[in-house]
């Protein structure tokens, strides 16, 4: 069984994130850009997947700037076959939007026929948490997301899903979509080696054309602001006067 | 027009907090139509009929519809679309995995987290785990949207309307196998007035304890980080966050939490924020109210026992 996972390119995830002045955005211009964290879980449960002989190979795709390129390498390096980039855009402001990266997805199921497609659940930079569930319904597959658990068992899946009240085991059927929690696994990281190596595996170059897809936003951006901000309050020497400012001073107990 | 609500059901209760805020948030695009879904969901259907504002309710009582299976729920959404300018559901993981899917359907784009609603084609939202509000407008047929209720204040519960059945397709493709759900006496996390969440710094489950101690002592909703969730010293439902739950309680007390950027944006809307940390540069101490420096250890038993 082929595996697809798409990896997107993102603001890492420990960078302070700054709004431009003019509200047009947020500054992406030399800040360090990473795997989406969530994604690095999806590229570690298909390896894991292919260690285990469920999978055969292990495609990754990452739509987006030239520069994603990196991203498809690391994911190589961890242990991916063969990457796709899709470069729909040649700057970083522009996110590509779910809808459209569902629909080049789906062009890109069509193509390569995978079994499974494992999504992150989320991209930490548009925090959208759609395009697994968009994809899924473009294909008319099955979806299981929010993912903590993954037992592959023939033509069905047991998927345990991280939902609000605790746990939901259900069983889906293949070929499926499942996006990635936080709690499926601990993500590897690609040793020099591995890096070495991943430089000469293959990486096709793609473009929204190829696959018919109209990659215009359906989102129109007006603005983008800081939220407003909280202020540091003060510190309390004991436990008798941090008691006594909650009655007294906030009213809230 | 009017809006589709999708309700969210828990074993056949209605979410009333989650539905009521989200008529709240919704209410000023047109009428309200509440859409319960699944076999023994009447009792949630005549609840949700007695929502202030709430034109109609529509009951879809096949048994394909239970436990959110998203594949049949959305087809059911799409089957009744037509009438609706917007469909929306709370920003939970019933709805967060549902309207993504019913977007795609209907080739629109889906508004995730709207935390207000500007005009009929305009939200904010936040972006970057609440680092950035966007104010977006959309340009398609159908707006698709999930509500981060935790600014709303829900409506009452005074109106009464008619119940009314609905069908509509199934999609066999997946199936429920069983629910881990720990049924708790203390208030739910997202609609509790006072949360009290416990870090790594906790250090084990047992010690969770005492969190949980000085929740019950406050008669609030206990939380998480990622780091306590990660290391098992609490449930996965617990946490709170940028991928966890959102919440903005009238008080919220952060023990042993560093308060990076991931667990501030689920909770830094909160009124009233006390940390305790026994580190004094702890970044949390920037965004709480009131800091107490020290060892958790004696600090918490200490505030539960004078409370
Ligand atoms: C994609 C992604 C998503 C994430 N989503 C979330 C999310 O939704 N929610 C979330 O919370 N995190 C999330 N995180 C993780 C986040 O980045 C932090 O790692 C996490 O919040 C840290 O948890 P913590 O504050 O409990 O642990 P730590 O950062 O280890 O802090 C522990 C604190 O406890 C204090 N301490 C230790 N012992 C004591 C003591 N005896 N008395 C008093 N204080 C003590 C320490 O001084 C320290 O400040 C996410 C990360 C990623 C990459
Ligand atoms: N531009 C992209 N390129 C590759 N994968 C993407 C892209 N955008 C989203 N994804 C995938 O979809 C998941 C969810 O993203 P989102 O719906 O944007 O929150 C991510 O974790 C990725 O697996």
């Amino acid at each position: 069984m082929k595996v697809l996972v798409p990896v997107k390119r993102v603001i890492d995830y420990n960078v302070k994130v700054r709004v431009k002045a003019d509200g047009s955005g947020v500054d992406l211009a030399n800040v360090k850009m990473s795997m989406n964290p969530f994604d690095e879980i999806a590229v570690e449960e298909a390896i894991r997947l292919k260690e285990k002989g469920v999978a055969t190979e292990i495609v990754v795709v990452s739509i987006g700037v030239k520069q994603s390129q990196e991203t498809l390498r690391t994911a190589l390096a961890m242990g991916a076959d063969r990457a796709i980039l899709i470069e729909a855009t040649d700057t970083v402001q522009t996110d590509i939007e779910p809808l459209a990266v569902a629909k080049l997805l789906a062009a890109v199921v069509k193509e390569e026929g995978p079994g499974l497609v494992l999504c992150g659940k989320q991209a930490i930079d548009n925090d959208m948490n759609a395009t697994g569930q968009m994809l899924s319904a473009l294909l008319g597959w099955s979806q299981a997301t929010f993912a903590s658990e993954l037992v592959i068992d023939g033509d069905t899946a047991k998927v345990t899903r991280e939902v609000d009240g605790g746990l939901q085991t259900i069983s889906v059927k293949m070929p499926t979509i499942v996006t990635v929690d936080l709690r499926l696994n601990e993500p590897r990281y690609a040793s020099l080696p591995n890096i070495m190596k991943a430089k000469a595996k293959p990486l096709a170059a793609k473009t929204p054309a190829d696959y018919g897809v109209d990659v215009t936003p359906r989102l129109t951006v007006v603005k983008t602001v800081e939220p407003a901000g909280r202020k540091a309050g003060i510190k309390v020497g004991s436990v008798d006067e941090l008691i006594a400012k909650l009655k007294d001073e906030a009213g809230v107990i | 027009m009017a809006v589709l609500l999708l309700a969210d059901v828990n074993d056949g209760q209605l979410a009333t907090d989650a539905v009521a805020k989200t008529v709240t948030a919704v209410k000023s695009l047109g009428d309200v139509h509440i859409l319960v879904a699944g076999q023994g969901g009447e009792s949630a259907a005549a609840e949700a009929a007695k929502l202030d504002g709430v034109a109609r309710v529509l009951f879809a009582g096949d048994h394909a519809y239970c436990h959110g299976l998203a594949e049949s729920t959305a087809a059911l959404i799409v089957s009744l679309a037509g009438d609706y300018s917007h469909i929306a559901g709370a920003s939970t993981a019933f709805c967060k995995n549902v309207m993504p899917r019913v977007a795609a359907l209907l080739d629109v784009m889906v508004l995730s987290d709207v935390t207000a609603v500007i005009d009929a084609d305009t939200f904010e939202r936040p972006i970057y785990a609440g680092n950035a509000i966007q104010t977006v407008t959309s340009s398609d047929a159908t707006k698709v949207m999930t509500i981060r209720t935790a600014n709303f204040t829900g409506v009452g519960s005074g109106g009464s309307v008619a119940v009314e059945p609905v069908s509509g397709p199934v999609e066999a493709l997946s199936s429920w196998v069983e629910d881990k759900v720990a049924s708790s006496d203390r208030p739910d996390l997202t609609s509790a007035g006072i949360v009290v969440s416990g870090g790594r710094g906790v250090g084990s489950e047992e010690d969770f304890k005492l969190i949980e101690g000085l929740a019950d002592k406050l008669g609030a909703a206990v939380g998480a980080s990622r780091a306590a969730v990660d290391s098992g010293y609490a449930p996965n439902d617990w946490q709170v966050g940028q991928t966890g739950k959102v919440v903005a309680p009238k008080l919220y007390i952060a023990v042993g939490i560093s308060g990076a950027i991931q667990h501030l944006a689920g909770m830094k809307d909160s009124k009233v924020i006390v940390a305790i940390n026994k580190d004094e540069e702890a970044p949390i101490f920037q965004v709480a109210d009131y800091g107490l420096v020290g060892d958790l250890f004696t600090l918490v038993p200490e505030l539960t026992e004078k409370l």
